[in-house]
C-alpha cells in the first residue's frame, strides 16, 4: 500500500518522507544505501592501494597520498561501510523477528542514522579540503597529533559524530530486545540473529565510550593545546593505544557477531533443521562478547608491556578460540542430516566456514605473544584480519542481503546473478589475502607504500593485486543484480524461501509499516516453523484486532545531526581563524535547539484505526 | 626449551612444514629462514601453532566436505522434513574440551618464549654489549655508550653473543624489526624505554625494517644489522674510536668538500664521537651498504640525495637544495672517503632477480 | 490506549514513570546509557591516573588543592542528591507542587556547586598559572573535572527546562518518566563526583 502511495507522490515528498522517517524499515534502507556507497568508496581506495603495490618501487601514487588511502580505506570500511550495513540488517530484521511494531526509540533510531551519515560525510569531505587523515585507521599518537594539515581533525570530528550515532543505536536495540518482544518470545526462544544483535549492542554500549574519550583527548591535543600525548609536557602516547584498543577490540566482535547470528539463521533455514545446540550457541555468543573486552592489549604485544601482561593477554586471547570453535561445529552439525538447499545466501554462508576458520587459525597464531613479535604490523596481520572481516563480515553481509532482500524490498535477488557474483569474489578473496600471510613473514611490513626490488616480494604482491580485481568484478556483478532484480523480478511471497522459520516470514514482503496487524503469539523456538508443523497457515494472534499506536515522523533528528556537522567544521578551522567559532556556535545552537524542541514539544504519536486495518486485510496484508 | 622443540622438528609433520615454509623468502630478510636465537625460537613456536591449527582445520574440513556431499537436497525430495535435532551434550563437551587442551599445548611454549625473549638477566654484566637505539623520522641512531661511539643506519654486533638494545624514539613511534634474527619491538618517544636483545648465529648483513607507520617515508626506513665475529667486532670498535673528524682527506675536491660539509651540515650531522644529533652520524659513511637506507652507494646517488632529499624520502627533515650540485659533488667526494674500517666489507646482502 | 488516557492525572498509578511502555523504555534505556557513561568516566579516570604525576615539576596536586572548598562542594552535591530523592518521592505521591519545590532546591544546590567549581578553576588559573595547557597533569585534571562540570550544567538545564515546561499542566504519565530519568542522571553525576573527590582530591592531597 505504502509503495503505491509513494509512487503517486512526487520525488520531493519521497525525499521528505525519508528525511523525517522513524520507521525502522525505511531507516534500514537509508543505512543500506549510505553504507553501500561508502563500501564502494572504500573499495575504490583498496583498488588504488593494490595498484600501487602491483610491482616493486611503483610510483602510481605518492607516499603521502598512499598513507591517506590506507587510513581512509580502513576507517571507511569499518565505521562507514561494515557498521551501517550491519545496522541496516539489524533495523530491517530485529523488530520483525521479535514480533514488534517498531524499535523502542524510533526517534533515536533516526537520530543514530543521521549522526552516522553526517559523521561519514564530514570525514570524506577531507579529500577535497587539503588532504584526508594519514595516520592509519588506528591513528596512533604522536604521529596523529603532529600530522600537518587538517586531515586528522576530520578523522576526530567525523568519528566522534558517527560514533555517537552508533552508541545511540546500540542502546536502542538493547531496550527494543528487552522490552518489545511479543508474548511468548522468551529470551531462549529468540532467533540467533536477535541474540547476537543483543550481545553486539551491549558491546557497543561499553566499547564506544572509550573511543569517545580517546577522540576527545585527541581533539583537545590537536585543537586546544592540551598535552595528553605530548611527551614534551609529560604526556604519554600509549594512553591513546589503550583507549583505542579497549574500544577497537570489542569493535571486531561488534562487526562479526551479528553475522554469526545471521549465518545461524541461514544455515538453519536452508538445511530445513532447527539450529543444532541452540543454547550452546547463545552461550558461546555471550562468552565471545565477554572475552572480547579482556583481550585488547593483544594489539600491543610489541609496545613493551612486559612478559607478564603479554602472557595474560595471550592466554585470554587464545580462550576466545573455544567459543568460536563451538560455533563452527554447531553450524556443521546443523547441516548434518539436513536437506541443504544451495541458494546464493547459502553459498556465501558455506564459503564463510573455511574462510573464517583460516582467519581464526591465524588469530590463534597471532595470540602467541612472542610469535607476534614476528607477525605484528606485517602483511601477516593484514592477511589475518581481512580473512575475518571479509571472510566473515563481508561474506555475512552478502549472505544476509540475499536472505533478507525480499523482506526489505519485496523481491528475491536473482539467484543466477547472485551465484555469478559469488565466484569471482570468493576466488579473488583467497588470491588476494592468502598470499599476504607469507609476504608478511618474508619481510613485508604493513602500510608500506613501496617494497623494493630484490626482496622476493614481487610475485606475491602481483597475485594479491590480481585477486583484488576479481573481488571488484564480483562486487560489480552484485550491483548489476540489484538493478536487474528491481526491474525484472516478480514480487515475493511472505515466505519466499518456503522454509522460513522465524516471525519475519509470517508477514508480507515487504511488511506494512505497522509490521503486524495483530501481535503474534510465540509458542516456541522458530515460531513460524512450530505453526507450520501444526499445519497452520500463519501465526496465532496474541491480541484482538484493535487500533495500533505508531510514532510520528520528525525532521529533528536530521537537524540535530546537521548541527553537529556544521559545528564540526567550526571546531576544525577555529585553529586557523577564530571567526570559525561562529560555525561552532551556529551548529551547536541548531543541535541543542533541536534537542530542546524535542524535549519540550509533546510527541504522542498517532493511531492507525481498526477500520484502516480491516481495509488492509481485505487487500491481503493479513495473510 | 629449545631442546625439546628442536627434537619435535624432526617429526614428520614438522619436517614437512619446515621444508615448506623455509622455501619462502630470501636469506637474511625472511622470518622463515631464522638465523638468530630469537627468530629461531619464534619459528619453532610458529611451527607448533601451525601444526595444531592444521590439525583442527583438517577435522573441520572433513566434516564440512562430508556434510556438503551427503546432505544436499535432491530433486523430488523437497517435501522431506529432516529430524529437528536439538543438540548433543556429548558432542558439545568434546568440541569444548579438545580445543582447550590444544590451546594449552600452545599456551605453554608461548608463555615460555615470551619470558625468554624478555629476559634481561645478563644486561650490564661484564663484557655484555648494550646498544642504545633511537628511531627517528626516517633513520636509526645506534649509540654504543660504553664504547663511546655511535653509528647510524647500520648496527654492528658480534655473532653468538647477546646484544641488548635499549630502545626509544625521538619523534613518533617506530618499530625495530629484524625478521631473520629476532622479532620486533616498538621505539616510543618519552619515558617508555623498551629493551630487547639480538643474537645472530652467522656473520652477515641482515635487513631491518621500521614496522610502525611513522609518516610518508615509513616504507623507506630500512637499516642493516651487520653481524661479524667477536674479534672483528672489537677491531671495528677500535677503528670507530679512532675516527678523527679533523682528519684531512686525500684529494683536493674532498678537502673542499670537508670544508663545505663543516659549514653547511655539521649543525645536524656529526663525524665520529658519541653524539646523537638531529641528523645521522656519518663517521663511517663510506662503509655503509646503502645511502639513506635505500640507495645504492654511488657518487651520483649521493649527490642526488644531498640536493633533493625530499624527492627520495618524502617528509624527511633534511633541507632540500641547501647546497648547489657542484658543492654537493665535493661533499660527496669527502663523505665517500670516510672509510675507516675494513670490518664487514666482505659481507653482502643477498638479493634475487624477479 | 489513546492519548487522552495517557494524560489523565487522576488515574495515576503508583509508579507513574513505569506505567507506560514508553516510560519503561525510557527508564531501561537510560540505565543502559548510564552504563556507557560509566565507561566514559572510567576512561577519563584511567587517563587521569596515568598522568597525575606528569606535573613538569610545578603545580603538583598536593600544592594546588585545598580540601575545605572541595569538601563544601561535595556536601552541596550530596545534599542535592537527597533533595532530588524527595522530589521523586512526591512524584510517586502525585504531589506536583512539592516535587517542583524540591527540584527547585536541587537546582539551587547544583548552581552553588557549579559556581564554586568555576571559582576553583579561576583561582588555579590566576593564582597559580595552572592551566589546561601547563602540563599533561593540567590537561587531565581539567578534562576529568570539567567533563563532570559539563554534566552538572547539562543536568541543571535539563531539570529547569522540564520544570518550566510542565509548570502549568502538572504531572502526567507522559512527563513522569522524563522527571524520573532526569533525577537518575542527577544521582549519577553525584556518584561520579564522589569518585572525583576521592581519586583526585583526597588521593592528590595524601599521595
Amino acid at each position: 500500500m505504502s509503495t503505491a502511495v509513494a509512487q503517486k507522490r512526487g520525488l520531493g515528498a519521497v525525499i521528505w518522507d525519508y528525511l523525517t522517517t522513524v520507521d525502522h524499515k525505511k531507516i534500514a534502507h537509508l543505512y543500506l544505501v549510505s553504507g553501500g556507497l561508502f563500501f564502494l568508496i572504500g573499495g575504490l581506495e583498496a583498488m588504488i592501494i593494490r595498484i600501487q603495490l602491483m610491482k616493486p618501487d611503483n610510483d602510481f601514487i605518492s607516499a603521502g597520498l598512499y598513507n591517506e588511502m590506507i587510513t581512509m580505506h580502513g576507517t571507511t570500511m569499518i565505521f562507514l561501510a561494515a557498521m551501517p550495513l550491519i545496522f541496516a540488517i539489524m533495523n530491517a530484521v530485529v523488530p520483525l523477528q521479535i514480533g514488534a511494531r517498531d524499535v523502542a526509540f524510533p526517534f533515536l533510531n533516526s537520530l543514530g542514522f543521521w549522526l552516522f551519515l553526517f559523521g561519514g560525510l564530514l570525514l570524506n569531505v577531507s579529500w577535497f579540503t587539503g588532504g584526508a587523515p594519514d595516520a592509519g585507521w588506528t591513528n596512533y599518537a604522536p604521529l596523529s597529533t603532529t600530522s600537518p594539515g587538517h586531515g586528522v581533525d576530520y578523522y576526530v570530528m567525523g568519528l566522534q559524530i558517527s560514533g555517537a550515532g552508533t552508541l545511540i543505536g546500540g542502546i536502542n536495540f538493547l531496550v527494543t530486545i528487552v522490552n518489545m518482544r511479543a508474548p511468548g518470545m522468551t529470551y531462549m526462544r529468540m532467533p540467533l540473529f536477535t541474540w547476537s544483535v543483543f550481545v553486539t549492542s551491549t558491546l557497543i554500549l561499553f566499547a564506544f565510550p572509550a573511543l569517545t574519550v580517546g577522540l576527545f583527548l585527541m581533539m583537545f591535543d590537536r585543537m586546544f593545546g592540551s598535552a595528553f600525548f605530548d611527551v614534551g609536557l609529560g604526556g604519554n602516547a600509549i594512553i591513546w593505544e589503550h583507549l583505542f584498543w579497549i574500544f577497537g577490540h570489542p569493535e571486531v566482535y561488534i562487526l562479526i557477531l551479528p553475522l554469526f547470528g545471521a549465518f545461524s539463521d541461514i544455515f538453519s533455514t536452508f538445511s530445513k533443521k532447527r539450529l543444532f545446540g541452540y543454547s550452546a550457541m547463545v552461550f558461546a555468543t555471550v562468552l565471545i562478547g565477554f572475552l572480547g573486552f579482556m583481550v585488547w592489549a593483544h594489539h600491543m604485544f610489541t609496545v613493551g608491556m612486559g612478559p607478564i601482561a603479554n602472557s595474560i593477554f595471550a592466554v585470554a586471547t587464545m580462550a576466545i578460540a573455544v567459543p568460536t570453535g563451538i560455533k563452527i561445529f554447531n553450524w556443521l552439525f546443523t547441516m548434518w542430516g539436513g536437506q541443504i538447499r544451495m541458494t546464493a545466501a547459502m553459498l556465501w554462508s558455506i564459503a564463510f566456514i573455511p574462510s573464517f576458520t583460516i582467519g581464526g587459525m591465524t588469530g590463534v597464531m597471532l595470540a602467541a605473544a612472542a610469535a607476534d613479535f614476528q607477525y605484528h604490523d606485517t602483511y601477516f596481520v593484514v592477511g589475518h584480519f581481512h580473512y575475518v572481516i571479509v571472510g566473515g563480515v563481508a561474506f555475512g553481509l552478502f549472505a544476509s542481503l540475499h536472505y533478507w532482500w525480499p523482506k526489505m524490498f519485496g523481491k528475491v535477488l536473482n539467484e543466477k546473478l547472485g551465484k555469478l557474483a559469488f565466484w569471482p569474489f570468493f576466488i579473488g578473496f583467497h588470491l588476494t589475502f592468502f598470499i599476504q600471510h607469507f609476504l608478511g613473514l618474508m619481510g613485508m611490513p604493513r602500510r608500506y607504500w613501496v617494497f623494493l626490488e630484490g626482496q622476493g616480494l614481487a610475485t606475491g604482491n602481483l597475485i594479491s593485486t590480481i585477486g583484488a580485481f576479481l573481488m571488484a568484478i564480483g562486487t560489480i556483478i552484485f550491483l548489476i543484480n540489484i538493478v536487474y532484480t528491481a526491474v525484472k523480478e516478480k514480487k515475493a511471497d511472505a515466505d519466499p524461501w518456503e522454509h522460513g522459520r522465524t516471525l519475519e516470514w509470517a508477514i508480507p514482503s515487504p511488511p506494512p509499516h505497522y509490521n503486524f496487524v495483530q501481535t503474534p503469539l510465540v509458542r516456541g523456538l522458530d515460531p513460524l516453523w512450530v505453526e507450520k508443523m501444526d499445519g497452520k497457515e500463519g501465526m496465532t494472534p496474541a491480541e484482538p484486532l484493535g487500533d495500533i499506536h505508531m510514532p510520528n515522523a520528525s525532521i529533528l533528528p536530521f537537524t540535530i545531526s546537521l548541527g553537529t556537522f556544521i559545528a564540526g567544521f567550526g571546531f576544525i578551522y577555529q585553529v586557523d581563524d577564530p571567526i570559525w567559532l561562529i560555525a561552532v556556535f551556529a551548529g551547536m545552537g541548531l543541535t541543542l535547539g533541536s534537542m530542546l524542541t524535542r524535549s519540550l514539544k509533546d510527541d504522542l504519536g498517532h493511531h492507525i484505526h481498526k477500520e484502516e486495518l480491516e481495509e488492509d486485510i481485505k487487500k491481503g496484508v493479513g495473510k | 626449551m629449545r631442546g625439546w622443540m628442536g627434537k619435535f622438528r624432526s617429526l614428520f609433520l614438522f619436517g614437512a612444514l619446515t621444508m615448506l615454509l623455509t622455501g619462502c623468502g630470501i636469506e637474511n630478510i625472511s622470518a622463515l629462514k631464522p638465523k638468530g636465537y630469537g627468530s629461531e625460537l619464534l619459528f619453532d613456536l610458529m611451527l607448533i601453532s601451525i601444526a595444531i591449527m592444521i590439525f583442527v582445520f583438517v577435522i573441520v574440513m572433513a566434516i564440512y566436505a562430508f556434510v556438503l556431499l551427503r546432505y544436499r537436497e535432491k530433486k523430488g525430495q523437497e517435501h522431506i522434513v529432516p529430524k529437528q535435532t536439538e543438540g548433543n551434550k556429548a558432542l558439545e563437551v568434546i568440541w569444548t574440551v579438545i580445543p582447550i587442551i590444544l590451546l594449552l599445548v600452545l599456551a605453554i611454549p608461548t608463555v615460555q618464549a615470551t619470558f625468554d625473549l624478555a629476559d634481561q638477566s645478563t644486561q650490564g654484566d661484564e663484557g655484555v654489549l648494550t646498544v642504545d637505539v633511537t628511531g627517528n623520522q626516517y633513520w636509526w641512531q645506534f649509540d654504543y655508550a660504553d664504547q663511546e661511539i655511535s653509528t647510524s643506519q647500520e648496527i654492528y654486533i658480534p655473532t653468538n653473543e647477546r646484544v641488548y638494545l635499549n630502545m626509544k624514539a625521538s619523534d613518533v613511534i617506530h618499530s625495530f624489526w629484524v625478521p631473520a634474527i629476532a622479532g620486533k619491538m616498538d621505539t616510543i618517544p618519552g619515558e617508555n624505554m623498551n629493551t630487547m636483545y639480538l643474537e645472530a648465529y652467522e656473520e652477515g648483513v641482515y635487513e631491518g625494517f621500521c614496522a610502525e607507520l611513522c609518516g610518508p617515508s615509513h616504507s623507506l626506513m630500512y637499516f642493516k644489522v651487520i653481524a661479524v665475529s667477536p674479534e672483528e667486532f672489537d677491531q671495528w670498535v677500535e677503528d670507530m674510536q679512532n675516527i678523527d673528524p679533523e682528519a684531512t682527506p686525500e684529494t683536493q675536491t674532498a678537502q673542499t668538500g670537508q670544508e663545505l660539509f663543516n659549514n653547511n651540515c655539521m649543525s645536524c650531522h656529526a663525524i665520529g664521537g658519541a653524539s646523537a644529533g638531529v641528523g645521522p652520524n656519518l663517521g663511517n659513511f663510506a662503509n655503509r651498504e646503502k645511502i639513506a637506507g635505500i640507495l645504492q652507494p654511488s657518487k651520483e646517488n649521493l649527490v642526488d640525495w644531498i640536493v633533493h632529499p625530499d624527492e627520495i624520502k618524502p617528509g624527511n627533515q633534511m633541507p632540500a637544495e641547501l647546497v648547489s650540485e657542484e658543492d654537493a659533488a665535493k661533499i660527496a667526494d669527502y663523505l665517500l672517503e670516510l672509510d675507516h674500517s675494513d670490518v664487514g666489507n666482505d659481507l653482502e646482502m643477498q638479493s634475487v632477480e624477479e | 490506549m489513546s492519548s487522552e488516557d495517557v494524560l489523565n492525572p487522576k488515574r495515576m498509578p503508583h509508579d507513574p514513570e513505569k506505567a507506560t511502555l514508553e516510560g519503561r523504555n525510557k527508564f531501561l534505556g537510560f540505565w543502559f546509557f548510564l552504563g556507557g557513561e560509566t565507561v566514559l568516566f572510567a576512561s577519563l579516570f584511567g587517563t587521569y591516573l596515568a598522568l597525575n604525576g606528569s606535573t613538569q615539576g610545578e603545580n603538583t596536586p598536593e600544592h594546588l588543592f585545598g580540601l575545605e572548598l572541595v569538601f563544601i562542594m561535595t556536601m552541596l552535591l550530596l545534599t542535592s542528591s537527597l533533595t532530588s530523592v524527595y522530589a521523586m518521592y512526591h512524584m510517586k505521591n502525585h504531589d506536583f507542587r512539592k516535587m517542583q519545590m524540591w527540584l527547585g532546591v536541587t537546582v539551587l544546590l547544583g548552581l552553588c556547586f557549579l559556581g564554586m567549581e568555576v571559582y576553583e578553576f579561576y583561582h588555579y588559573i590566576h593564582e597559580y598559572g595552572f592551566t589546561f595547557r601547563s602540563s599533561a597533569f593540567g590537561s587531565a585534571f581539567y578534562t576529568l573535572v570539567g567533563f563532570h562540570g559539563g554534566h552538572v550544567l547539562f543536568g541543571l538545564s535539563w531539570i529547569v527546562a522540564l520544570m518550566i515546561r510542565n509548570q502549568k499542566r502538572g504531572l502526567n504519565l507522559y512527563n513522569a518518566p522524563k522527571f524520573y530519568i532526569a533525577s537518575l542522571y542527577w544521582h549519577f553525576i553525584d556518584v561520579v563526583w564522589v569518585f572525583i573527590f576521592t581519586v583526585v582530591y583526597l588521593m592528590g592531597k595524601v599521595g
